[in-house]
């Protein structure tokens, strides 16, 4: 078995294992009971997707696309740094957040504190209507 | 020589696919969010870092080569601190700990629950 059938062999077999993980990370982000489990699914998307992006590389030759893998690095970094700023903002968690089911969900925490805004939006609106 | 290049080549790629999925399943079955973030920024990091290596064993091009290598070593810098700043930021905010956890260094002394 020559070199080249070892390289085309293990490539296919890496590329069925990184398939099995994105598979896994995704079902963790679908799942994750709360923010910062998908945000950490999220991270480890991007350092997936940079796997690939280097077994395609090595597979086609095409090595263009390690240009997008070094943006997609940049990109997923700060998108991990303002989400956790945006944890920090945010406040507190919602209690019953973590292992049991009944928990008010991130999204819907994110629902509720819209809501809130656009009630008050309303609210102060109204006297500048009666005022103009 | 160049059959040796393949080969590592081909060693490297399987190693970083299989610590990509280790990392993943990791994600899947640890209890909280901060243990899930221990084994996906360590085993994720290697995962890609030791894939993007082997394309640059591989590659002819220099540019290509040193491409890579930035890649790793960007990848290296950035994951940590993302990972970091995720972990305050959750822990700040008081997400739990799981149940099971032993310990909880950043724990107040005084207060009632970890905050």
């Amino acid at each position: 078995m020559s070199a080249q059938n070892v390289l085309d062999m293990s490539i296919n077999i890496a590329l069925v294992l990184l398939s099995l993980a994105f598979l896994l990370t995704i079902i963790r982000i679908v799942k994750g009971p709360t923010l910062p489990d998908r945000i950490l699914g999220l991270d480890m998307l991007v350092g997936a997707a940079i796997g690939y992006i280097a077994v395609i590389g090595v597979k086609t030759g095409y090595t263009l696309y390690v240009d997008i893998a070094i943006a997609l690095g940049l990109v997923g970094f700060l998108a991990t740094v303002a989400f956790a700023r945006f944890i920090l903002v945010r406040g507190q968690a919602d209690e019953g957040g973590m292992e049991d089911g009944h928990e008010l969900d991130a999204d819907s925490m994110i629902d509720y504190k819209i809501g809130e805004l656009g009630a008050n939006a309303k609210t102060v609106d109204d006297p500048e209507k009666q005022g103009s | 020589m160049a059959d040796l290049g393949t080969y590592i080549v081909s060693i490297l790629i399987i190693v970083g696919a299989f610590f990509a999925l280790v990392a993943s399943v990791g994600l899947i079955r640890l209890p909280d969010v901060y243990s899930r973030m221990h084994a996906a920024s360590k085993a994720g990091t290697l995962g890609s870092g030791l894939m993007l290596i082997a394309l640059s064993i591989y590659s002819d091009d220099l540019a290509t080569i040193m491409r890579a290598l930035i890649g790793v070593v960007f990848f290296l810098l950035t994951a940590p601190i993302a990972s970091h700043l995720l972990a305050k930021a959750a822990y700040a905010v008081g997400y739990r700990l799981s149940d099971i956890s032993v310990i909880d260094e950043m724990a107040k002394p005084n207060a009632k629950k970890g905050k």
